[in-house]
């Protein structure tokens, strides 16, 4: 048929015509912007509403950071060199920039905070990247003591002797763990550290530090402020909230009546408050609820009230996981023969933690946020110092520049942790969209 | 949940079963664990009873019915300071209610505009809302509240700016609202007596269009025929309002704001504090109910549209009945624990003197009483109440919309 067709037809092209440019309204620029800003007309009103408000708000701030002065004394010295343009006084910033990082800490010891930023980093490395060398996770472990050391100060001994604690009873458990069964090695374990931190403790630190005096200078929870005391009750409060928080999480789905109730009145009381009660309850009552005489340090305490009131906000995150997981991972586990905290390490929470990544990280970004609460308590954390700085004879009138900075550290550290938690969620994900 | 060992019926109960035989070992955990929070209690009490006495101290709540001597300047409800301390703590509670209703609001508006705008096909819109997002969800609300209250109070004009023949600062939308470092000004309505009657009439307008949607849908699903509800049933509303307002007189009078002397008088006072929480509150809310908005928006799968259009819907009615339905059951939940959120944020008015429940119970009657554990019990307890009627409302509505599994 077809070869009848060919034989009548007068002209077959051999090749093909040169495409032509398209028409210029759907190339480049011209066309992205057809689709992207004016593809109807209540997208063009979006547009222009969208510019206008560009130009109102966010184009008169360009002289206001270009023409910024960085040195000077104080904001009337600012307003002179400026003469009458508009222009922030960043010069508050380059004279306590110093402060709003480290607080009212020594400054011949800055070396310390310093040193423990970086080995936060190191130690951070190898939890958050799964390629890194696995020897890292000995900085991690070590870190602990050796943040508490770095910005406390004291004799290294005390330091040591708590560690050592976690080593002997951790013997005791291995050498138990051979004999006995069941979880008795665990409360072998325990037992020998919490006698050796209770009675032998201290005289063997003291007796240490007399033969081998060897320690920094001594800083008190009084100097410590700023970004770095914001830094400290942060991390500590999301490595302790964790564990605790799958701990309330597993108590509230298990089948034991009365461990259920005591977790959920925790979680639900916990989650009725607001933060800043607990933190009074804190620096206000605790010392009703104390044996007399016996007094905690003030970071201390907000750093258990925040970890408390993390805690119980991961729980309902992880019991969310943990529900989302289909029954049949439960049943194959006991099929198995699993007992249930093997079922829990190997099957149950791997699935129901990466689930979970996400509200989890959201949580730890809330509880990072949070710490910027304890300046009602007397801790001069940055905001804390930025009100000091405003009450300053100096610095009276200025707030903007103040408020962009400690705004900007926040910022980046909360974003940072939301971008890496979406990163993970990429890398964790097995299904195939 | 474990490999349970069959208990040895032939030697009886031994003591070890409690530890290895899951049918006891479920009682001995709870024992202890009971035994243990138990004891942690009786000590804590036991400290807390030695302690007080040792400071001459009692636990009494007598206190809140004694003159609370000191002055609130914000209440809805007549207050001064020779009234209790109970009736303090009450005003509080109403200025907390009042900002976290509101707030609620503000940031639901806020929220559903900007997670839909964030969904939308205009770059310069959608990149606007990600940066509103991103800038509040990653920066302290404590910061905000302060900033925003730092803006009301030194970037505007104090009430002298407005004087004089050639005042540096005008008022603003016809000369009606006044925004001063001292709070912003707007107008007052003066009620008269044809007023009740009004609003009488627009409840009763609500009741009537309700009972009209009612009979509406009935007819629909009998007849098939359908009729545009919401345009009538607004038509309802307002018409009887309006006809009602107009009948009796146009019942109200607005009282404005006016310079006299050194300070704005008449219209109504809104303080900076009030305004600060407010806006910061909401605008923090909200960019967390626009990422929730837009999650549940692209929770329901394109296949739902597509199946919508292709049985011949239009765009409304796919919407109405199959996006939002199934959207809504994503998005409600979450946003009802940000209302919780700011709710419990309000609590941060500390930082602004912005008397509030805290600013009350917890702070000046604090103060005042010496009375620190009653008091924070007390503000506690009142939070935790709040707390739990919410959830308990959320609740609620979760297993009204629960799929229902057959």
């Amino acid at each position: 048929m077809s070869n009848l067709d060919a034989e009548t037809v007068q002209f077959v092209r051999e090749t093909m015509i040169p495409p032509s440019a398209p028409p210029g309204r759907e190339t480049g620029a011209v066309k992205w912007m057809r689709e992207n800003l004016f593809s109807s007309w209540f997208n063009v009103i979006m547009t222009l509403l969208a510019i206008w408000f560009i130009w109102h708000f966010f184009v008169p701030m360009i002289p206001w950071f270009v023409n910024g002065v960085w040195n000077a004394d104080s904001l009337r010295e600012c307003r002179e060199i400026l003469d009458g343009r508009t222009g922030g006084c960043f010069a508050v910033l380059s004279e306590r920039w110093k402060q709003l990082l480290f607080g009212f800490y020594p400054q011949t010891e800055y070396w310390r905070p310093i040193l423990m930023f970086i080995w936060l980093a190191v130690a951070a490395a190898p939890i958050m990247f799964d390629n890194l060398p696995r020897k890292l996770l000995i900085a991690t472990a070590i870190y602990p003591f050796a943040m508490v050391w770095l910005i406390w100060g004291g004799s290294i001994w005390g330091v040591l002797s708590v560690a050592a604690g976690f080593g002997l009873g951790y013997v005791a458990f291995k050498f138990a763990d051979r004999k006995l069964e069941g979880l008795i090695p665990l409360l072998v374990g325990l037992a020998v550290a919490v006698v050796w931190w209770l009675f032998l403790r201290g005289p063997v630190a003291g007796g240490l530090q007399s033969i081998l005096p060897f320690g920094l200078p001594s800083v008190g929870s009084r100097e410590l402020g700023g970004f770095l005391i914001c830094l400290i009750i942060g991390v500590s409060g999301i490595a302790l909230s964790l564990p605790i928080g799958i701990i309330l999480a597993l108590g509230r789905i298990s089948n034991l009546p009365l461990v259920k109730m005591i977790c959920v009145g925790f979680i639900e009381f916990i989650r009725g408050v607001p933060l800043i009660t607990l933190l009074f309850v804190a620096s206000l009552l605790l010392n009703y609820f104390l044996p007399p005489k016996v007094t905690f340090d003030l970071v201390l305490r907000v750093i258990v009230m925040v970890t408390l009131f993390s805690s119980a906000y991961l729980a309902e995150v992880i019991r969310g996981g943990l529900a989302a997981l289909p029954k049949g991972q439960y049943e194959a586990a006991d099929a198995l023969g699993l007992s249930y905290w093997q079922a829990q390490r190997l099957i149950i929470m791997p699935q129901a933690l990466k689930i979970s990544i996400p509200g989890i990280v959201n949580s730890f970004i809330g509880l990072f946020m949070d710490t910027s609460l304890v300046m009602f308590i007397g801790i001069f954390d940055m905001l804390g110092l930025a009100k000091a700085i405003r009450a300053n004879t100096a610095w009276i009138g200025i707030y903007w520049e103040l408020y962009i900075f400690i705004g900007l550290v926040f910022w980046v550290c909360c974003f940072g942790m939301s971008q890496y938690s979406q990163w993970l969620e990429r890398k964790l994900r097995t299904d195939h969209h | 949940m474990t490999a349970a060992t069959d208990p040895d019926d032939s030697s009886g109960f031994k003591l070890s079963q409690l530890i290895y035989d899951t049918r006891y070992r479920a009682i001995t955990i709870q024992v202890l664990t009971v035994l243990a929070v138990g004891w942690m209690a009786w000590e804590l009490i036991g400290n807390l009873m030695s302690n007080l006495a040792a400071r001459g101290k009692d636990v009494s709540f007598g206190f809140l019915l004694n003159p609370a001597n000191y002055d609130i300047t914000e209440s809805l409800i007549p207050f001064s300071s020779t009234d209790t301390n109970l009736r303090a703590t009450f005003v509080g509670l109403l200025n907390t209610l009042l900002v976290a209703f509101l707030g609620c609001i503000l940031a639901l508006i806020i929220g559903i505009t900007a997670g839909v705008l964030r969904l939308s096909n205009n770059w310069i819109v959608a990149k606007l809302m990600t940066v509103y997002v991103e800038a509040f969800r990653n920066i302290p609300i404590l910061l905000w509240i302060i900033a925003v209250f730092a803006l009301l109070t030194e970037a505007t004009p104090a009430p002298s700016a407005f004087r004089g023949d050639d005042p540096t600062s005008t008022m603003k939308l016809w000369d009606t609202v006044a925004i001063t470092n001292r709070g912003t000004y707007i107008p007052r309505p003066i009620f008269e007596p044809g007023m009740g009657l009004v609003a009488i009439a627009f409840v009763l307008s609500i009741i009537g269009a309700i009972f009209f949607v009612r009979w509406s849908k009935k007819r629909f699903l009998e007849t098939g025929k359908t009729l545009p509800n919401f345009w009538i049933a607004l038509a309802i509303v307002f018409g009887v309002t309006a006809l009602v307002f107009l009948v009796m007189g146009m019942p109200v009078s607005w009282s404005l704001p006016a310079l006299t002397g050194f300070n704005f008088q008449g219209g109504l006072q809104i303080n900076n504090p009030f305004l600060a929480l407010w806006f910061a509150l909401s605008l923090f809310t909200g960019a967390f109910i626009a990422e929730i908005v837009r999650g549940g928006i692209l929770s329901v799968s394109k296949g739902q549209t597509e199946a919508a259009f292709a049985l011949g819907m239009r765009p409304s009615k796919t919407m109405n009945l199959v996006i939002l339905p199934q959207a809504l059951r994503v998005i409600i939940p979450p946003i009802i624990s940000q209302f919780l959120n700011l709710t419990k944020n309000s609590s941060l008015a500390l930082a602004i003197g912005y008397v509030d429940l805290r600013g009350t119970i917890g702070g000046t009657t604090m103060n005042v009483t010496g009375r620190e554990l009653e008091c924070v019990i007390l503000m506690m307890a009142i939070y935790l109440v709040i707390s739990l009627i919410i959830s308990s409302a959320m609740n609620l509505y979760n297993a009204s919309v629960k799929l229902k599994e057959r």
